[in-house]
């Protein structure tokens, strides 16, 4: 048997890798071209505002959307050239908890939860119902698996949302906007949720958010995201210290400049609007 | 994943090599339940010396061997547990429901000791 590689001591392999990446909706380019890594057990906030392109990249890293151009490598595979059967095996480790919970509302939570188990799997029923408990009981909703969805509280949805897409045991953890229309508190709940889970089963985790209180609590690194285009990569310190306007601005909640000059206001009412950023 | 059985007085020591995945536990599942409901093996030992992660799927395998053993009245433990494995039934605040011990030899003699954690 040849002598196994020797590791390098350097950054610990990237769970995903985005390269150049390019996403457009007809003729509308909304990413417009971006690169980062996400090391192997980190977590990931994707920042930035309303139409920033971070939901279509969100979608895009899971298979939900098609890049014009670029690449996605996702545990060292390229997402665009593997076979169907890898491209399948790769999507089982990967588990997403959508915006809105997603969840059958005409199945159980219970049902919810085990239906990727019994999609992908050849588990025994009896094994499935055991794990299906397992994963309410890691979200706080042990005893909830024969409530239908509409029966719970948004804070509960999000969590059988979580449970759900725990289910395969993912070795990647893809959030949307985890914490959107939750009190405070219950948002904290789900911060909490997603700080246990890093720690216990070292998954790496991607987050999109515009919640700045949950993004520095449970991110490694953050990226800010405005009009498809990466305008900061950095650890949670590294971002609170930027002097980048654009940054700052964000952090420090400033309001965009309203159009106050004639000009500006007579373009946006004739549609004569600025270029946008390319 | 390889699993093998072995006698050891009344005790039937199930040795596991590779990890307990969604994919293979189902192989697990059905050797201790076969240990358990059709050989009546009075105590079912199983050796995770040589496993170095069990996902949700395989913790459930263990469940059901460790529910149906107190079904039967015959007793069901596990030693050799990996940090990772240890942690996983952590996790899932099932430690302390499995007789868990930290090798072999402690194992075939335990039942009526409480376990010592594995380091």
């Amino acid at each position: 048997m040849s002598p196994a590689p020797t590791p390098k001591p350097s950054a610990p392999p990237s769970a995903i890798s985005v390269r150049n990446l390019r996403v457009k909706y007809g003729e509308r380019e909304i990413l417009h071209g971006i690169s980062f890594e996400v090391p192997a057990g980190e977590t990931l906030v994707i920042l930035g505002g309303s139409g920033s392109g971070k939901s279509t990249l969100l979608r895009t890293l899971v298979g939900l959307e098609q890049p014009s151009s670029g690449e996605i490598w996702i545990q060292n595979k390229d997402f665009a050239s593997i076979s169907e059967n890898e491209r399948d095996d790769l999507l089982k480790k990967m588990g997403m908890s959508f915006q809105g919970g997603a969840l059958f509302g005409s199945m159980t939570v219970g049902e919810n939860v085990a239906l990727p188990l019994q999609e992908h799997t050849n588990l025994d029923e009896s094994t499935i119902e055991i794990m299906v408990r397992l994963k309410l009981d890691q979200v706080g909703l042990s005893g909830f698996e024969s409530y239908m969805p509409a029966q719970l509280s948004g804070g509960m949805k999000k969590r059988a949302a979580i449970a759900r897409a725990l289910a395969m045991d993912p070795e990647i953890l893809f959030f949307d906007e985890p914490s959107a229309g939750l009190d405070p508190i219950i948002a904290a709940g789900i911060d909490e949720l997603i700080l246990k889970l890093k720690k216990a089963f070292r998954i790496t985790i991607v987050v999109v958010t515009h919640e700045l209180a949950s993004a520095f609590l449970i991110a490694d690194r953050m990226i800010l995201l405005d009009k498809g285009v990466i305008v900061a990569n950095d650890t949670v310190a590294e971002m609170q210290k930027s002097l980048q306007p654009r940054v700052r601005q964000f952090l420090d909640r400033v309001p965009e400049p309203e159009l106050t000059g004639e000009i500006d206001y007579l373009q946006m009412l004739t549609g004569d609007v600025p270029p946008q950023r390319q | 994943m390889d699993i093998s059985t072995r006698q050891s007085g009344a005790a039937t020591i199930v040795d596991v090599v590779g990890d307990i995945t969604l994919y293979n536990s189902p192989q697990v599942r059905r050797v201790l339940l076969e240990l358990l409901k059709e050989k009546k093996t009075a105590r079912v030992i199983v050796n995770l010396e040589r496993v170095r992660y069990i996902d949700s799927a395989g913790v459930a395998s263990l469940v059901e061997g460790l529910k149906l053993s107190r079904d039967l009245k015959s007793t069901f433990a596990l030693f050799g547990l990996s940090r990772t494995a240890r942690e996983v039934l952590e996790l899932t605040r099932l430690i302390k429901v499995f007789e868990v011990y930290n090798n072999e030899e402690e194992a075939l003699r335990g039942g009526s000791t409480n376990a010592a954690p594995a380091r």
